[in-house]
Order: structure tokens, then sequence, then C-alpha cells
């Protein structure tokens, strides 16, 4: 297991959260995703067949600009 | 699409903001063509965003906010109602750009303190420094940190020195000086000096790390308000929605149906509390008081009684032995050797002063003895060159039949009446010294107090297993309302339950063996240790660092910060109560809707701002000088 952790952008309103939640879900590989409105991180758990720029590219896709990612085995 | 949008999202904003100014000045000037035309590219332009996001939430199947302003300004330009189609997009974008920037303050004490997380490391591999990720790094590793730079993982040195700046960890700038043997805190940074350390703690266990960790897990944990005005939006959106919908099918005005569908998202419903509590929480971490989240904060900042433990929490903790009273023709010294050879088995802190007291004398006090066992809130007892030794407070020598002389039982209350804690020894049931141990006040106590009282406390509470005159010496000098000396844990346990029945009861302790009473009252503050993982793990508040002050600067910011929630509830619901009769009785519509929905999201923020700028109250007192030289 593989947990990755994105900075984004300043989130505003917490409909985000629900965005980015079920956005990373649908990928497969990905196991848990927690977003943390008030200081706007996501905590992606996932396996090895998913890489951090997919997740990132994921969550810029959804309007979300990703300032750092730090990935942890 | 998404991405280009973000990133010239300003820039759209500024071009409608321009083409609504130069509407506007055609139609001053009459050339309603012309500015129908401006309006509508305004609109254009503006609503991009707002419907690339409106898609992009549909596509995982969520309903946004954005696809209900898109469907009214489609709606609006449908019905030629360009200038209004043109103002509410430029004010939602506006708003959402405004909000950005402001609730980005809001979070930057947090946000700061994240940044702060140590990211690399210098190790010593086969004689070479090599720099590694301190993801990289393992338990035991011999690392090497220069001036300037962080401590990357917890650690023990092992060369060098230097002194330190705890403030990442404690919220106190004070230097501390670090050297061999010494332990040092991730996140610390070494201001002059140069150490080697050897990793003890790493990844999620530093201490650093669980910081991090304890205040990312504060922000996302919801209060009761919270959840209600959550729940209360997750209702209140729908609802509007369908309400625009029978309003259209009833009077067949678009207009009118449409202006719901602008005043459908509360965003100040949904903002205004979190947005209080993380400004809170993050001016408290910059303080080293981390505060478990928006529930805690409603607790705390409703305490009426204060219970303090004594030792270690309004004392140093560090007592030391101040008088050995030799009944026989046994010299001092040796008295002290037997006892704390006796005492090694002791995990109580009267027991290690005593030990340590015999250790710095340079007694050798390692004798056989036999039958060693601690007495839990007694004492301890063993077997000594044959004979039979019992070490501790009253209690013990009652409960064992040892007879105390009259002149014994005088002298042990004069000490005590000076503040003194004494025990006895007894060697085959008789009492042949007594050892007198003295802990002084902390320098803060006094002002930490007093604070407490000036922000509504209305009863302060000492609870100590300590004897009788020790608890009454310290309430006395403190202005302490109530105490209750000589209890056991379980004693302790029984006062809290009870109190908590009719007042919300704060419990401040060490952390360490007054585990039980923290986790049971309502709100639990530990103090010191630079958060020891039990600590951490049953208290609600967290002090970082040594200040007893920070915890009733926690309290008047948790009230606070209380306030400024109440006050965000109040102005989202009356701003709901507001558009929805101002819709239905034709005051509002939609560029005045969007308005008002977006200035109530602003003053919300605003009014959680003035969190950020709370300050500890510094209190000048009399009494700090007297106190700091006081005896417990």
């Amino acid at each position: 297991m593989i947990r990755t952790q994105l900075t984004t952008d300043t989130l505003t309103c917490p409909s985000c959260i629900k965005k980015i939640e079920s956005g990373l879900k649908s990928i497969s590989g990905v196991e848990d995703v927690d977003v943390n409105f008030n200081v706007s991180r996501v905590k992606v758990s996932h396996s090895k067949d998913v890489s951090a720029d997919k997740i990132k590219a994921t969550v810029e896709k959804l309007g979300y600009p990703v300032k750092s990612v730090r990935t942890t085995a | 699409m998404t991405y280009f949008m973000n990133k010239h999202l300003n820039k759209m904003m500024i071009i409608s903001g321009i083409l609504i100014v130069i509407g506007l000045l055609f139609l001053s000037l009459g050339y309603t063509n012309i500015r129908n035309i401006t309006f509508i590219l305004a609109t254009i332009v503006a609503i991009g965003p707002i419907l690339v996001r409106a898609y992009n939430a549909l596509m995982v199947k969520s309903f946004s906010i954005e696809l209900l302003i898109s469907i009214a300004v489609i709606a609006a330009m449908f019905i030629q109602e360009y200038t209004e189609a043109a103002v509410v997009t430029f004010l939602f974008l506006f708003g959402a750009y405004l909000e950005k920037r402001t609730l980005e303050k809001t979070s930057q004490s947090i946000q700061s303190l994240l940044e702060m997380e140590p990211m690399v490391a210098y190790k010593w591999i086969d004689g070479e420094e090599v720099e590694v990720d301190v993801d990289d790094v393992e338990i035991g590793d011999h690392l090497i940190i220069r001036p300037g730079s962080q401590v990357p993982v917890d650690g023990v040195v092992v060369k060098g020195s230097a002194q330190l700046n705890e403030a990442a960890i404690t919220g106190e700038s004070v230097l501390s000086h670090k050297t061999a043997k010494d332990e040092v805190y991730s996140g610390t940074i070494i201001e002059s000096g140069y150490i080697e350390i050897e990793a003890t703690k790493i990844g999620a266990d530093s201490t650093f790390s669980k910081i991090i960790e304890l205040v990312e897990t504060a922000t996302s944990s919801k209060s009761p308000t919270e959840k209600f005005l959550n729940t209360f939006a997750q209702y209140y959106t729908p609802a509007v929605v369908i309400l625009s919908i029978i309003v259209y099918f009833i009077t067949k005005d678009v207009h009118l149906a449409i202006t719901f569908l602008v005043i459908a998202c509360p965003g100040a419903l949904i903002i205004g509390a979190p947005v209080a509590y993380v400004a809170g929480l993050g001016n408290a971490s910059k303080k080293g008081v981390l505060i478990k989240g928006g529930a805690v904060i409603d607790q705390f900042a409703k305490v009426k009684t204060v219970i303090f433990d004594k030792t270690g929490t309004l004392t140093e903790g560090k007592p030391s032995v101040t008088r050995i009273h030799s009944f026989t023709d046994i010299r001092e010294d040796d008295l002290l050797r037997d006892v704390a050879a006796v005492e090694r088995v002791s995990e109580h802190h009267l027991g290690r002063t005593i030990v340590d007291e015999a250790v710095k004398r340079g007694l050798d006090i390692n004798m056989p003895v036999s039958e060693m066992t601690a007495i839990k809130a007694r004492g301890v007892s063993g077997i000594l060159r044959d004979a039979n030794y019992l070490i501790g407070n009253e209690r013990l020598m009652t409960e064992n039949n040892i007879q105390i002389t009259d002149d014994t039982l005088e002298l042990y209350e004069n000490e005590q009446k000076l503040g003194q804690t004494v025990m006895f020894i007894s060697k085959n049931g008789m009492v042949v010294g007594l050892i007198s141990i003295m802990d002084k006040i902390k320098s803060d106590a006094k002002e930490t107090i007093d604070y407490l009282k000036s922000q509504g406390v209305k009863k302060i509470v000492i609870l100590t297993g300590d004897n009788y005159f020790a608890a009454q010496k310290v309430s006395e000098i403190l202005g302490i309302d109530e105490f209750h000396a000589e209890l056991l844990p379980e004693d302790k346990l029984n006062y809290i339950e009870n109190e908590q029945k009719t007042n919300p009861t704060l419990m401040v302790g060490d952390g360490i063996n007054d585990a039980p009473a923290l986790a049971m009252s309502d709100v639990g503050l530990a103090i010191g240790h630079k958060g020891t993982d039990i600590a951490m793990e049953t208290a609600d508040v967290v002090l970082m660092g040594e200040k007893l002050r920070h915890a009733a600067y926690g309290f008047a910011l948790s009230k606070q910060t209380f306030n400024v929630m109440i006050q965000n509830t109040a102005i989202a619901l009356l701003t709901v109560v507001l558009l929805l009769f101002g819709v239905i009785y034709g005051y509002i519509h939609l560029a005045s809707g969007m308005l008002i929905h977006e200035l109530s999201i602003l003053i919300v923020i605003l009014n959680a701002m003035r969190l950020m700028r709370y300050k500890d109250r510094e209190i000048s007192h009399k009494n700090v000088e007297f106190t700091k030289d006081t005896l417990a």
C-alpha cells in the first residue's frame, strides 16, 4: 500500500470534497481518499499500479491545481 | 480545458468586469444595443469556468452550485435579462476569488505549520555525507545537522552541541541547549552549533509528524454545530431548487424562478463555522496549544470548573531533598544511602528524588535488597542487611501499625506546614527518621489562575495525592477555591464524575500518571513533556511547551472562537431568511441576490479572521516574584 499526499490550491467549497473523492475513487487501484478541506490536503491510499502522477493529473483535471505531491511506501 | 479555465480564471473575471463597466458607460450614453452586446460578451466570458466546473461535478454525479448558477444564467439570457446575467456571473467569480484569498489567510497558520515538515536529512554512509529523503531515514541512522537546518527526525545527540529553537514544537521561541545524550525533536531548528544524532523515532512516530497528524485530524473533525449546518444545507439546497420549479409552474415567471436558483446555495452556512474553527485552531497551534477539533473548542469554551493536578502541573515536578532527620546515631548520609537503596524499586517521583539525591552525594546504593516492593500511593518496602524497611507516607505507617511518637508527629506537621512533603523511614517497626522533599510552584501558576478567573471560570480545584498541608500551602499562595489532598487515583475520578454533573469541567494534568482523569473529564488538558504518546492520545488539548499560562490562553481563545462561530451561524441563518423573504416579496432579484449571498460569505470569513489576531494577554503580577521562590 502506497500513500500519496497532495497539497492543492486552497479549496473554497466543501462540495469540492465529494468531487475529488469520487473522482479519485473511480481510478482502479485507489483504495481510500481523504480530503481535508480546511488545510487543502488530499491523502490517497493506493496500490503500486497507480502512479502519483496519475493521481495528480486526475485532481488537476477536476479543476484543482496541485502544489506539491509526497509519496510514502 | 479545466486546467486552462483555472489558469486564466482571474483574467476572465477581470475581462468580464471591464466589459460590464463598458456596458454601463454605453447605457448611460443611451446605446442600449451596444450595452446588450457587451453584457452578453461579459456573460459568455465569465460563464466558461462555471460551466466547466458544473460539468466536471456532474461527471462524478455531484450536484454543484455551479450547475444552479449555469441554469439560472442561461435562463436569464433566454428571457433577455442580459444585465442580470452579466452581473451574476461576474459576482460569482469575483466572490469566489475573494473567498479564496481570504480563506487562504484563515488557514495560514496551519498551512505554515504543515509546510515546516522536514523533507531532507543528511546521513553518514560509509564515511560520506549523503542527502536523503526524510522518509528514507531508518532508526539508528547517524545524521548530521548543521546550523540553520531542521532536525529531520527525533533522535539522541551523539556528538557536538547546539542551540535549538523548539518553537515549531512548543510554540515558545526560547533557545534550548542540547549536547551529547540529549533528546532532539523533529521540526526544531539549529540556531547555532553543530550536532550529530542517532535517529530514534522516524516517519509517523516522530514528534513533528504526530503534531501534524493531530492538527490535520483536528481541522477535519466536525463539531455538532457544523454537522447541524451541513445537514441543514443538504436539505435546504434541494428544497429551494424544488421551490423554484414549483414557482415557475404556478406563476410562469422565469425571472422569479431563477432568482431562487441563485440563492439556493447558502455559502455562509457551510463555511461560517469551519472557518472560525480553522482560524482558532491555527492561532492556538502557533502557541503550541494543540486542540483536537471544533467539538473540543465548543466544550472548552463552556468550562466552569478547572481542576489541577498539583505535582508537575502547578509545581515544577522536580522536587529535591531538603532535609534528612535521623533519630538514631546513624549518620545522615548512611541513612540516605539505605533509604535510596530500597527506593530504587519506586517509580514515584518522590522515590526517584531520593535516589537522585543519594547519587548526587556520591553514595553507593547498589546494595542487595530483597523483597523490594512498591506499594501504590503509599511508599516502598524491602529487606536490607536483615532489617525490614518501610518508607512512605503516614498512611503506610498507620496501616502497618507503626508507632509514631508525639515528638516525631510534631516535627512532621511543622515540616508539612512549610509546604514540605515528608516521608517516614521505619526500620524493623520503628520510625528512625524523616525525609523532607520540596517542589517549587511554577512561576506562571498564579497568573494562570487569575487569567482563568478573569475569563469566567467559577471554581478552581486542586486534586492531589500529596499531603494536606502541601496542598493547603499551594492553594493559599495561588488563590485556589478548593483542594482535596491525600487522594487515591480513583478518588480523583469520583470527584470529577460528580463535578461534571453540575459544571463542565476541565482537568489539567501532566499527562503521565493522570491519564484516566484526563480521559474522563469533559476536557482533558495535558501539559509539557513535548507531548508524550499517552498525553497525545488521551487528552483533548495538548500543550507542547512548558508554559502553564498557555492553558488559560487556550481557554480564552476557545471562548472567542466559539463566540465567532455562533455569530457566523447567526449571520448565515439571517441571510437565508433575508434572501428567502426578499425574493418572495420582490425586493431581491438575480444580481442583488448574488451580491447578498457573496457578501454574507465575506462577512463570515472576515469575522473569523479576527481570531487570527487574538493575542495572549500578558498579565503583570506583583506576586510572580514571590511565588517563584515559594515552597509547595
